[in-house]
């Protein structure tokens, strides 16, 4: 086994626009992605991590810093010359094609032989399930169809690393759970490194091995989905992946020290208490050790009942609890409780 | 049922409206009409014949200026449509780049300056290089052509690059098309319609100059146009009539061409 | 900027330049180039038999406003270049109304027709706008002509006893303008109202507005852009008409195209040709000018 990356970008800038109007996209980024791995770069729109997929795939150039593929510098080489495909947000699908062209393009360009083209192209479509519609034009596809040729057709040179820009995110919700499962499948029968991009969180915790978290041009953690979801290293993480409560503390003996007066356990470092509202127990109001809070509004969502909870020191809490069968969750606005965390369950961050 | 109160109506509109199609149609059918008229006199419908279109089948200074107006035609718009395909390509879908505007109001010129304004540029210019030279052909109109008929063949091809989708010629880099390979398989199929529908009107605009043309040809140099504005000094004969139907028709049958090539696929 | 985001964009604008150089060329060679020697001839002084002798002489532009007297070279205004100016304008500007009036209710017929009628209605305007011109002249001269259809019907109705001359009338010139230029006002006064949400004449009635104050009051403004458009789309070829008053107008009513070849030919003074062309496409610059200004000022961001 080779110990090669593949993917690395190394303090990579990309700027737009000049003087004092330029905007860094990506802001002094590093980055490594292993062979085989389902990578996604998970962050809102505007992130910088579709212009870091950009420049992997050579479409656009950076303003300082390298990129590598699968070990060897390719910063200066234009598209058609790095060992990666792309599927686009858009599937950019060639309409005056069929299926079957669109599928063959990469292997045509390279200008392998005839048959090499068509066994391929065969063998891509049956990847696929499409191999009843190879004869059709693009246009007369639906969008789940549209996209399986997308893939296919990225998948059918064999790229060492596969691009996805988003590539879920026009269709409808039941598809997109389909292919959800069906890139996973993919990735697994072929082997290739997949690079997704997304700015969908649950996605990405459900498809990844790892993920890193992008925001503002920079890339603020990198970990498989479970790190990322317990231990978020900042805030933006913390609240940008599932949802999560934020308390002021203050480290002291024995504990971190909240607003109001309640001292509790957690690990970390930083003045900002986070802790998820389904890690979060609700007791009577006078049991020792917990902290008291008032119920000041309850939603009910069906599986969960979110509890709006008010601390002493005005500071708000949700704590989410599962809907019993019958009945309302057995909580009244206005009524007094104690909280309490499950053990490991509340972590410093630093902002 | 009682009328309804329609929101986008006004009153009056579609009286005018409908006056407006009348106008602009009737001269044009009274035109065709006494084309097939049998007599030789442009005011008494005397039965159809065809009569005047055999005239000017037969006239060989008509069959003359055909031939020129049509090999003209074809050869400007060609050339025009070669270059500004080439300018579209050049400028749309790059970085805005210094000098853009000015190749912008360039192409554009001929649509702004009055052709009469042209006609004399062009007589005095291209008048210097005939005596200059002594190349009195027709080198001159084609070019004075094909020049002018730049902004109709640019106008489609650019609006036909604009609505292309520019991942697809990312998507065609990023299966290892060269950016050769991409121009031939993937933008100029894309392309074609804007092509042809640009080569259209600048043959359509070619074949109806009249003023440019009056101005910059030599002698014997008619096209049908001139030709036509000529026989105007004159009494007009059923024989223009005849040469102008054709020439309408001709209009008609490659704008319809033209039309349908833009909204397929639009 | 990188090493490879540079060559890049550097690469772009070469490229961009490469491909428009033909297009400059041929433009330069047959179309802007000759302009500048149209600047030069209209500081030469005229040849006996036309074109120029090469030596300097103001006298092309002064001939534009003033003639010599032959027998005491002194100056006057000259009444009859005047009054082709005077001509060419009012004629322009009366075909730019005359088209509006009746342009405006035919774009918004065609518009407020349903999806597959509007593109044919369209169509019908488009034919007209692409058919020669020379031939629509032709076309509106069978109309006026004392035989033709117009007199003809006339008379056989007994309106009238005997032809009513209009041809070779600024009349005839006027009608004829107006009918060959109406598709330059519709189309974009058809684009403009095409643009035009209707969902704001909901908006308007809703909020008390009659008919007229809808008109006057959403509509037009909204629409603007589209009427500066068509007005100026119809009153630059009118100013610098050639074809129309020469079939229409006959050898009297001239207007300042008709003036400029007159020049070139009988008049044989080409200074005084170059400059008038000057003269003419300076005004039409204003012109569009004046139209970019209002459609940069029309063009508002929620598009």
């Amino acid at each position: 086994m080779s110990q090669t990356n593949a993917i690395e970008a190394r303090h990579t800038i990309k700027a737009f626009g000049q003087g004092d109007s330029a905007h860094r996209a990506l802001d002094d980024v590093s980055i490594t992605i292993r062979k085989g791995e389902f990578f996604t770069l998970l962050g809102p729109s505007g992130c910088g991590k579709t212009t870091l997929l950009r420049l992997i795939a050579g479409f656009e150039m950076p303003t300082a810093g390298d990129i590598l593929i699968d070990g060897a510098e390719v910063t200066d080489l234009p598209p058609n010359k790095r060992p990666v495909n792309t599927v686009f947000q858009s599937y950019a699908l060639f309409p005056h094609l069929t299926v079957a062209e669109n599928v063959g393009f990469a292997l045509k360009m390279l200008g392998r032989p005839k048959a090499e083209v068509a066994e391929v192209t065969a063998r891509m479509l049956a990847l696929v399930k499409l191999e009843h519609l190879a004869g059709r034009k693009t246009a007369q596809l639906s969008g789940g169809q549209q996209q399986r040729v997308a893939l296919a057709r990225a998948l059918a040179p064999h790229p060492k690393v596969l691009l996805l820009d988003e590539p879920l995110s026009a269709l409808d919700l039941k598809l997109r759970k389909e292919m959800q499962v069906e890139l996973k499948r993919l990735q697994m029968e072929t082997g290739i490194t997949f690079v997704f991009v997304t700015h969908d969180q649950e996605e990405a915790l459900t498809m990844s091995d790892r993920i890193g978290v992008m925001s503002a041009g920079k890339l603020q953690q990198v970990g498989s989905p479970r790190e990322i979801y317990t231990r978020p290293v900042n805030r933006f993480v913390a609240s940008f992946i599932g949802e999560t409560n934020f308390l002021p503390a203050k480290p002291v003996a024995g504990g971190v020290k909240l607003g109001c007066g309640a001292v509790v356990e957690a690990e970390g470092e930083g003045h900002t208490l986070t802790v998820r509202p389904e890690q979060l127990r609700l007791v009577a109001a006078n049991e020792p050790g917990a902290i008291a809070a008032t119920v000041e509004n309850l939603v009910y969502f069906g599986t969960d009942t979110h509890l709006n909870l008010r601390l002493s020191d005005g500071e708000a809490l949700v704590a989410r609890v599962q809907s019993p069968p019958t009945g309302d969750a057995g909580f009244a606005m206005g009524q007094a409780v104690g909280v309490t965390f499950l053990p490991g369950a509340a972590r410093l961050i630093r902002d | 049922m009682a009328k309804r109160f329609d929101i986008a109506r006004l009153p009056g509109f579609a009286p005018i409206a409908l006056l407006s199609f009348v106008a602009l149609y009737l001269p044009i059918f009274t035109l065709v009409g006494y084309s097939f008229n049998a007599g030789n006199s442009v005011a008494v419908w005397s039965g159809f014949s065809l009569h005047w279109y055999s005239a000017a089948w037969a006239n060989e200074t008509v069959k003359a200026a055909t031939l020129r107006s049509l090999s003209i035609a074809t050869l400007a718009s060609a050339i025009a449509t070669v270059i500004a395909t080439m300018a579209a390509i050049g400028t749309t879908r790059r970085r805005a780049f210094k000098g853009q505007t000015l190749i912008y109001v360039a192409i554009n010129q001929p649509l702004m300056v009055p052709e009469i304004v042209t006609a004399v540029a062009l007589m005095i210019f291209f008048g210097m290089l005939k005596q200059v030279t002594g190349y009195q052909g027709l080198g001159y109109l084609i070019l004075a052509h094909a020049a002018f008929c730049i902004p109709f063949a640019y106008l489609p091809i650019r609006a036909r690059l604009e609505g292309m989708d520019l991942s697809l010629e990312t998507a065609a880099a990023d299966l290892y098309a060269s950016p050769w390979q991409t121009f031939r398989h993937v933008t100029l199929p894309l392309l074609g319609p804007g092509i042809a529908a640009g080569a259209m009107l600048a043959f359509v605009i070619s074949l109806d100059d009249v003023v440019i043309t009056e101005f910059v040809k030599s002698g014997g140099q008619d096209t049908l146009p001139t030709y036509m504005l000529g026989q105007m000094r004159r009494a007009i004969t059923p024989e223009v009539n005849a040469i102008s139907t054709l020439l309408l028709g001709l209009t008609v049958a490659l704008l319809t061409a033209f039309f349908l090539l833009t909204r397929k696929r639009g | 900027m990188s090493r490879a985001e540079d060559r890049q964009a550097r690469a772009s604008t070469r490229n961009g330049w490469l491909l428009s150089v033909p297009a400059l060329l041929l433009l330069l060679f047959a179309a802007s180039g000759p302009l500048v020697i149209v600047i030069v001839y209209s500081f030469l002084t005229p040849g006996q038999y036309g074109n120029v002798v090469w030596g300097f002489s103001p006298d092309g532009w002064i001939g534009v406003l003033f003639t010599r007297d032959i027998f005491d070279d002194t100056l006057g205004l000259a009444d009859a270049h005047l009054t082709i100016f005077w001509r060419s304008v009012k004629l322009s500007l009366e075909t730019t109304v005359l088209t509006f009036l009746a342009g405006f209710p035919t774009a918004w017929f065609i518009a407020t027709r349903p999806p597959k009628a509007r593109a044919l209605w369209l169509f019908l305007i488009t034919i007209p706008f692409w058919t020669n011109l020379l031939i629509r002249t032709f076309a509106i001269n069978e109309v006026l002509r004392s035989e033709g259809l117009m007199n003809t019907v006339l008379m056989k109705l007994g309106l009238i006893s005997a032809p009513i001359q209009v041809m070779y009338t600024d009349t005839a010139v006027l009608i004829g303008m107006a009918y060959v230029y109406l598709p330059l006002m519709v189309l974009p006064l058809f684009a403009a109202i095409d643009r035009f949400d209707m969902k704001l004449l909901e908006a308007g009635y809703d909020l008390y507005a009659s008919r007229w104050q809808v008109l006057r009051h959403v509509i037009l403004p909204i629409v603007k852009p589209g009427i500066v458009a068509g007005s100026i789309l119809v009153f630059v070829p009118s100013l610098g008409a050639y074809v129309t008053p020469r079939v229409l107008g006959g050898g009297k009513n001239m207007m300042i195209g008709n003036f400029i070849e007159l020049q070139f030919t009988q008049g044989r003074n080409w200074p005084l040709g170059a400059a008038l062309s000057l003269l003419l496409l300076i005004v039409v610059m204003v012109a569009l000018l004046v139209y970019v200004r209002a459609a940069n000022k029309g063009s508002n961001p929620h598009g």
